[in-house]
């Protein structure tokens, strides 16, 4: 009796070790991710202020440089990505979620999963020969579209998740009173499913804004302002990567500056985000 | 009537609305094309423009061990191994974590506001930029890293094998974990329910019903992961050290496919140069989508069951 006692307090001892353990290991993570919010905002926000905003990076030796130019690049370039790759994602997330089955539709998101597997610097690669040879020179266009490549998967799938969710008669019901296609699907459908799509296009962005492999070999990087997409263009994360590998504090300082920005603007899109599916109830 | 009935008839279905929706179906089926053309075009440029390494230098180039591109020789191993050592180190450091997190969210808290914190601290892990990561390692970690190295006896380079791995396992986590926690959650509960009610306790729950039952899905996992890593560019670039030499310990600084094509590519001024780096990324892109495509197979069977 006695040792049958002795077994079940040993088990019981056993589960409640090995749950501590679960949790304790489960909980590790956030130390490194404070670990960096934290430093980085240290380090970061006292390099912020106005001339940060609104100058350019001064050389070597000179105080009062800002980024403004890889804040203006930044926007321009995840803008345009966006323009190119939110009519296309949306509307192949439709054609996939419209046609379930067969063949075509089966190549189709094979190649959507290829795309979002494939890493980042090759999609620099591949845009390099597409766009950046013919034209003879890198420029921001190069960049956006690279980005778009990347946005493209993730814009796809949400909008594919999202609309295998909306129950059929709704569509039905738009076909039996006599709407045309195109109407049930942007009129019905798509506004239904509209919280859900417009979560996957935020967070493609948040994804692409802090991207900079791709744009190593496209946008390039540019010390002054330019609005041209036609020339090469400065963006924040490559500011931020050309800026601390070099041996120079100054720059180290500017570098820490966009980092504080950039970090914030991608975890608010996140956050943003999430409390918009919050609020309407989105299954991503 | 017949006039007025054929006139609305006329209306809703004018060959004007015909037109726009044939139109409309064409322009998604375009879409579609547009993705699979894009995917396939990925591929053949890279094998495209790395015909003249492949040409010149043959398959050779897979494992020769010296990369010298001022004297015109280009062997791959040491980026192989290089890439191989830090993937496969930082999956080994991230494991115990990502399945505590998984285990933790899938089975010990299933809701609650533990939960929400945790998993919301897990997408936040995902989203920091990598380079803000490289930044972070670079002047954070490398010091760190260069202490141990001290007290080991190795040389204190701080950059290196090691320090890139340990970013990357940060970097991975999330993916392994939030798989993992929805393959936990798709282990049917009467199998739960069945093992308690048999006076289970619940680390044998998890060892014997859970394990056995997501360990497909636990490989389709690692694979994933694996799969990010080996394309992971920056933050690698920043703290491996950036040297061509054939690594010999996970100590020594080292060069991984990715970093070397971002370091090298602009600066690549012979045909064999560049195409040598593209083939680079040519292996790249076809290990990683062997890899995914496998993985992904695998979670489909999973969830079909």
């Amino acid at each position: 009796m006695n040792s049958t006692k002795k077994r079940l307090q040993f088990r019981i001892t056993m589960s409640k070790i090995f749950e501590g353990i679960i949790t304790l290991f489960a909980f590790l993570i956030t130390i490194p991710l404070i670990a960096i919010i934290f430093y980085v905002l240290k380090t970061g926000l006292s390099k912020i202020n106005r001339n940060f905003f609104t100058n350019i990076p001064q050389p070597v030796g000179e105080a009062g440089g800002g980024i403004a130019n890889a804040l203006l690049g930044s926007l321009l370039i995840v803008l345009i990505a966006a323009i190119i790759a939110v009519p296309i994602g949306i509307l192949c997330g439709i054609y996939l979620s419209e046609n379930k089955k067969g063949k075509f539709s089966y190549y189709s998101r094979l190649a959507v999963d290829i795309l979002q597997g494939v890493p980042s610097i090759v999609i620099g690669i591949v845009i390099y020969f597409w766009l950046v040879k013919p034209l003879g020179t890198f420029s921001a266009l190069s960049g956006s579209v690279a980005l778009a490549i990347m946005m493209l998967p993730i814009i796809i799938r949400s909008t594919e998740e999202t609309l295998k969710l909306i129950p059929s008669s709704l569509k039905e019901a738009g076909l039996a009173i006599g709407l045309p296609y195109h109407k049930v699907i942007l009129k019905i459908i798509v506004p239904c499913g509209f919280s859900g799509i417009l979560s996957g296009v935020m967070l493609a962005v948040a994804r692409v804004a802090g991207e900079t492999a791709p744009l190593l070999f496209t946008a390039f990087g540019n010390p002054y302002i330019t609005t041209n997409i036609l020339k090469p263009m400065q963006s924040l994360p490559l500011l931020i990567f050309n800026y601390a590998t070099s041996p120079y504090d100054e720059w180290h300082d500017l570098a820490w500056g966009a980092s504080t920005i950039l970090l914030m603007w991608v975890l608010l899109l996140n956050i943003t985000t999430k409390l918009i599916t919050k609020k309407w109830k989105v299954q991503l | 009537m017949k006039a007025v009935w054929k006139k609305t008839v006329w209306k809703t279905f004018s060959y004007k609305k015909v037109r726009a929706e044939t139109a409309f179906k064409r322009t998604l089926f375009i879409t579609a094309i547009v993705m699979i053309i894009v995917a396939l075009g990925v591929f053949l440029t890279l094998l495209i423009e790395s015909i003249p390494s492949i040409k010149s230098l043959g398959l050779k180039y897979l494992w020769n061990r010296t990369w010298d591109p001022v004297s015109n020789v280009y062997g791959a191993l040491p980026f192989l191994l290089g890439t191989l050592l830090t993937s496969f180190l930082a999956l080994l450091i991230s494991i115990p974590f990502s399945y505590a997190i998984a285990i933790y969210l899938g089975e010990f808290k299933t809701k609650g506001w533990l939960h929400g914190f945790l998993k919301n601290i897990v997408e936040l892990v995902a989203a920091v930029p990598s380079v803000i990561y490289g930044f972070w390692a670079l002047v954070v970690l490398v010091p760190m890293v260069r202490s141990l190295e001290t007290k080991v006896g190795a040389a204190p380079y701080g950059v290196g094998i090691l320090t890139a791995s340990l970013v990357l396992a940060v970097m991975i986590i999330p993916y392994a974990a939030s798989l993992g926690r929805e393959l936990i959650l798709m282990v049917p509960s009467e199998l739960k329910e069945g093992a308690y009610s048999l006076g289970a306790t619940r680390y044998e729950v998890l060892r014997q019903v859970i394990l056995p039952y997501t360990r497909s899905g636990v490989l389709a996992g690692l694979l994933l992961s694996l799969g990010r890593a080996l394309g992971e560019t920056m933050a690698v670039t920043m703290v491996i050290g950036n040297t061509s030499i054939l690594p010999n310990s996970i100590f020594s600084p080292g060069n991984t496919m990715a970093s070397v094509i971002a370091n090298e590519f602009t600066e690549a001024d012979r045909t064999v140069y560049l195409s040598a780096l593209i083939e680079l990324g040519l292996v790249l892109f076809v290990v990683t989508v062997v890899i995914n495509i496998i993985g992904k197979s695998i979670i489909k069977r999973f969830s079909h069951e």
